[in-house]
């Protein structure tokens, strides 16, 4: 009996032993475990469904590639990036409820996201209360500055203008149809182009504007218009801020219709590579876009980009475009920051971060300005044969962006500046911030 | 051509000169030593300035930067020397095609008209006026002279003429007498080209000349004015042929059957999608059958989109009968899922659906260009109208349908088994739908968002025609159609489209039941 109890009290303390070992083993596996696993969180607010996943699937991609290449260099800092991926779904409120679950609940360093304005604008609130950075990818209309946005895309004086500039002095052109999708980005960038022209003396009679709503499908009668303004006698272009969807159509029309770009040339800012893989493109040899990056420009840092880019997809047909370069910088120069200061402390990283240089794949040096925009180049490109670009004229150099344009009464004289004025829309006329030009 | 050029290959000697120096600015990769080089080689005389220049056109003209040789790749793939005519066995390492922008391809086709001025194909010597007369190139009229002088053909010799009057009326020192002539050879064209072209004349013209010019240009625009009305009522009907494609599907899922469908969109996506999924077959494995490939497709969606109908009609529209709210959310959400699993199957870009041949390009008739595409799916549209249309009335399914929908409880009592045509019925609207898709796919954008765009146009036009009436439905669809294009042009598109939305509420108001009302027991059931 006695013997019994002893051997179930030694089993009971063995048991008891092994199973104390056993948790702390456990524990302190999982206590390591932990250590290794700590990681940065990087958010991606790009939808992933709705009418916008067309153009932002890809940008998701992008980053989750450029981490996978970070993390294979080692990381940032000696932790490994972990990507938090939200669907915002195309839906504008739906952009700020994401983003605040990124920034509270997932504890993410810096989102990477948005496309259009109102996606941007909506979601600006939430970064300044909760204090974190977005960089934000894509050509927009300017007119803004902010403490927590980095603007990686093409301002107006970036593309715009410049596009209009090469029409005016290479093809001669007197007469300008202004056509675009009627929301925030066409109107604002059609203002500025409005009276740029005007400011090089072109009359009004000579400016034609047109807005269709998005995914207007039916071009028959504002093709036909074009055709009837551009027969004035006078060389005549098409500015296109015409957005997403709607673009196939109109090329389709333009084409069918046999306007040529020998007669009629359309200059787009929102047709890259990737829109124009849904067209066939032969009718629209010789039409033009202005961006930033195409993915026929010889670089080594390009070639390298493309063939590392089409490995990771597994596609060898996948193509490049201009917003993806800009999260390629984007990425890269917010890498540098942290590591530069040491930490992902919003504050410090935004501080940080004007004045960072970043190489950009066309073979120059991107440089994140005081007021949040990047130095860059501008290209005009033709479109070819084959849904590629064939570059024919460039910048001298890199060009600046402006947060606000130089060509709009209310916004001439403000200048955004989070070095020295510590200021998004400073008044160099007033010398105070927040003043609107006079 | 081949075989000149090939004569001309061993007859030419192989002299460095003014035109070997021409030549060799191709491969200097600048596009004003380029422009430069198309005028010299174009004004040299030398027989191989047509093969250079046509070359140039296509993408045929290679230069190597290194030795600053030209070759031209011919159309059988064999490579001579552009300078020289000798033939090479093959492209040197770096040599890349000259580049063009659109300056210097408006410069090879002005060249090229002079070069073909003389062509022996009648329908090239057009095409040569034609951009003669865009041009008005001063040097070309020796050869305009020339050529009307030995045409023959009336046509090419009216175009022979009007080439002449452009190059007349821009030449500074021809005669008023002859600049009055080409006013009114001008104007007899009065199209829009000629309107530019007298638009574009300076101030500096002889009083005389200037009023008629004045009054030419006054006259086309009245012409033209008129024209435009045609153009309008045009594009109205191709506008409402695409709304009564989109729309006749609901017509019978929503207007006969009574169903709110909200997925009918996908239905017509699904037909884009089938057509995608067609061509790329043929694309990869038959080249040849591509221009039928829509015919294949046509089918092919029906099937598809009416299969994926029953079953939606089977596994969810069943048990909602009655309830309209319920079948509402559920078709919504149903529209969602079916878009998200396209994105899934095909990713969320655009895919390229092809026209084929007989789809492309366009024709003039007076002063409008009609576009074969837009001809085609109305020609298609009001057929699929009529077939859908003889199918209610003379087939025996037609009759069920018709019975079912007129009096369920009589029908089942006279043995019609209604659950089937039920099935069926929702499953020939969606095959319906599905072949709009086919057409679509021809205008528009292939991708998940494809049925979106369409499914509030096709309600606006069932609701507007008079639900459960086809013919409500083709009136109402061309309707809208016309009077959106002749909004248009006043109100732009944005407003125009707010404008018809407007006077549908306003029509609503005094005719809730539409264009035309059903009559009878159904309007109560």
């Amino acid at each position: 009996m006695l013997t019994k109890l002893t051997h179930d009290i030694a089993t009971l303390s063995r048991r008891r032993w092994l199973a104390a070992t056993a948790g702390l083993v456990l524990g302190l596996a999982a206590f390591s475990n932990a250590k290794a696993q700590e990681t940065i969180k990087v958010g991606v607010l790009h939808s992933l469904s709705g009418t916008m996943a067309i153009s932002e699937t890809t940008l998701k991609d992008t980053i989750l590639f450029l981490i996978e290449e970070q993390n294979k260099k080692g990381g940032v800092l000696g932790k490994k990036l972990e990507p938090v991926v939200v669907d915002p779904a195309s839906n504008w409120p739906l952009f700020a409820e994401k983003a605040r679950e990124l920034i509270t609940k997932d504890k993410v360093s810096v989102v990477f996201g948005c496309w259009t304005s109102v996606s941007r604008k909506s979601v600006l609130p939430v970064f300044k209360e909760l204090n974190s950075i977005l960089f934000y990818p894509v050509q927009y209309e300017g007119e803004e500055s902010e403490r927590n946005v980095f603007y990686t895309g093409a301002a107006p004086n970036q593309q715009a203008v410049p596009a209009v500039d090469y029409l005016m002095k290479d093809e001669k052109v007197k007469r300008w149809v202004l056509a675009g999708t009627d929301y925030v980005y066409p109107r604002t960038t059609n203002k500025i182009l409005e009276a740029y022209l005007k400011s090089k003396g072109v009359k009004q009679e000579d400016i034609m504007i047109n807005y269709t709503p998005f995914g207007h499908s039916d071009w028959q009668t504002i093709v036909a218009d074009i055709k009837k303004f551009g027969s004035a006698g006078k060389k005549t272009a098409v500015v296109s801020t015409i957005n997403g969807d709607a673009n196939v159509p109109f090329y389709k029309e333009l084409g069918n219709q046999g306007i040529k770009a020998t007669d009629i040339p359309v200059v787009a800012f929102s047709v890259g590579e990737e829109e124009l893989a849904g067209i066939d493109t032969k009718p629209l040899l010789g039409h033009l876009a202005a961006w930033n990056y195409f993915q026929s420009i010889k670089s080594p840092e390009n070639e390298k980009f493309i063939k590392a880019w089409q490995a990771y997809t597994k596609n060898p047909k996948r193509v490049t475009n201009d917003p993806m370069e800009a999260h390629v910088i984007g990425f890269d120069m917010w890498v540098k920051a942290v590591e530069k200061v040491k930490s992902t402390d919003p504050d410090k990283v935004i501080d940080a971060l004007p004045g960072i240089e970043a190489k950009n794949l066309t073979g120059g040096t991107s440089k994140m300005l005081p007021n949040h925009h990047i130095t860059k180049p501008v290209f005009i490109g033709e479109i070819k044969a084959n849904g590629q670009f064939d570059v024919v004229w460039k910048t001298p150099g890199l060009v600046a962006g402006d947060a606000w344009s130089k060509e709009l009464e209310g916004s001439k004289d403000l200048i955004g500046d989070w070095v020295g004025k510590k200021c998004g829309n400073y008044n160099t006329k007033t010398n105070k911030c927040g003043g609107q030009g006079s | 051509m081949l075989a000149i050029s090939l004569a001309v290959a061993f007859a030419a000697p192989a002299l460095a000169g003014p035109f070997e120096d021409a030549v060799a600015k191709f491969a200097n990769d600048d596009f004003s030593d380029t422009d430069e080089a198309i005028g010299a080689v174009a004004t040299s005389g030398n027989p191989l300035a047509f093969p250079i220049i046509s070359a140039l056109q296509d993408g045929r003209l290679s230069a190597d930067p290194d030795t600053k040789k030209v070759f031209i790749t011919q159309a059988d793939g064999k490579i001579i020397d552009a300078a020289t005519g000798a033939a090479v066995d093959k492209l040197p390492d770096n040599a890349a095609a000259v580049r063009l922008n659109n300056r210097l391809r408006r410069a090879v086709e002005a060249a090229l008209g002079g070069l073909t001025l003389l062509s022996p194909d009648p329908a090239k010597r057009i095409a040569a006026a034609q951009s003669v007369f865009k041009s008005h190139e001063e040097s070309a009229l020796s050869v305009i002279d020339g050529a009307l002088a030995k045409e023959t053909n009336k046509s090419v010799k009216a175009a022979f003429a009007e080439a002449r009057a452009a190059i007349l009326l821009y030449k500074s020192d021809a005669t008023e007498v002859e600049k009055l002539e080409a006013v009114a050879v001008v104007k007899a064209r009065g199209d829009q080209e000629a309107m530019a072209l007298l638009t574009g004349l300076g101030g500096d013209l002889p009083p005389n000349v200037a009023r008629a010019a004045a009054s030419a240009i006054a006259s086309i625009q009245s012409n033209l004015a008129m024209w435009s009305m045609v153009q309008n009522a045009w594009y109205g009907l191709s506008l409402g042929s695409v709304l009564l494609l989109a729309a006749i599907g609901l017509a019978i899922t929503f207007g006969v059957m009574g169903v709110i469908n909200m997925a009918h969109g996908e239905m017509v996506m699904l037909g884009a999608y089938t057509t995608f999924v067609v061509q790329e077959v043929i694309r990869n494995n038959y080249p040849g059958l591509f221009d039928y490939s829509l015919l294949i497709a046509v089918p092919l969606a029906f099937l598809v989109a009416g299969a994926v109908g029953v079953a939606i009609e089977r596994g969810i529209i069943r048990f909602l009968y009655g309830r309209p709210l319920e079948t509402l959310l559920a078709t919504w959400g149903l529209s969602l899922v079916l878009q998200q699993a396209v994105r899934t199957a095909f990713g969320p870009t655009n895919r390229e659906v092809g026209n084929p041949s007989w789809m492309s390009g366009a024709f003039e008739l007076g002063q409008i260009t009609i576009t074969y595409n837009r001809l085609w799916i109305l020609c298609f549209t009001l057929a699929v109208f009529v077939i859908l249309l003889a199918m209610l009335r003379y087939t025996a399914l037609g009759l069920e349908m018709r019975a079912v929908t007129q009096n369920r409880r009589m029908a089942a009592s006279m043995g019609i088994a209604t659950s089937r045509v039920d099935a069926l019925t929702f499953g020939l609207g969606s095959g319906i739908a599905g072949i709009a898709g086919v057409a679509l796919s021809q205008i528009d954008n292939v991708s998940p968002n494809l049925g979106q765009s369409y499914i509030i146009d096709s309600f606006m036009v069932v609701v507007f025609g008079g639900v459960g009436n086809l013919w409500g439905t083709l009136v109402g669809a061309f309707t809208l159609g016309i009077a959106n294009k002749f909004l248009e042009p006043v109100a732009g598109a944005v407003l125009g489209k707010i404008a018809i939305l407007v006077l549908i509420i306003l029509f609503i108001q005094k005719r809730p039941r539409g264009l035309f009302a059903l009559k009878g027991r159904a309007v109560e059931a």
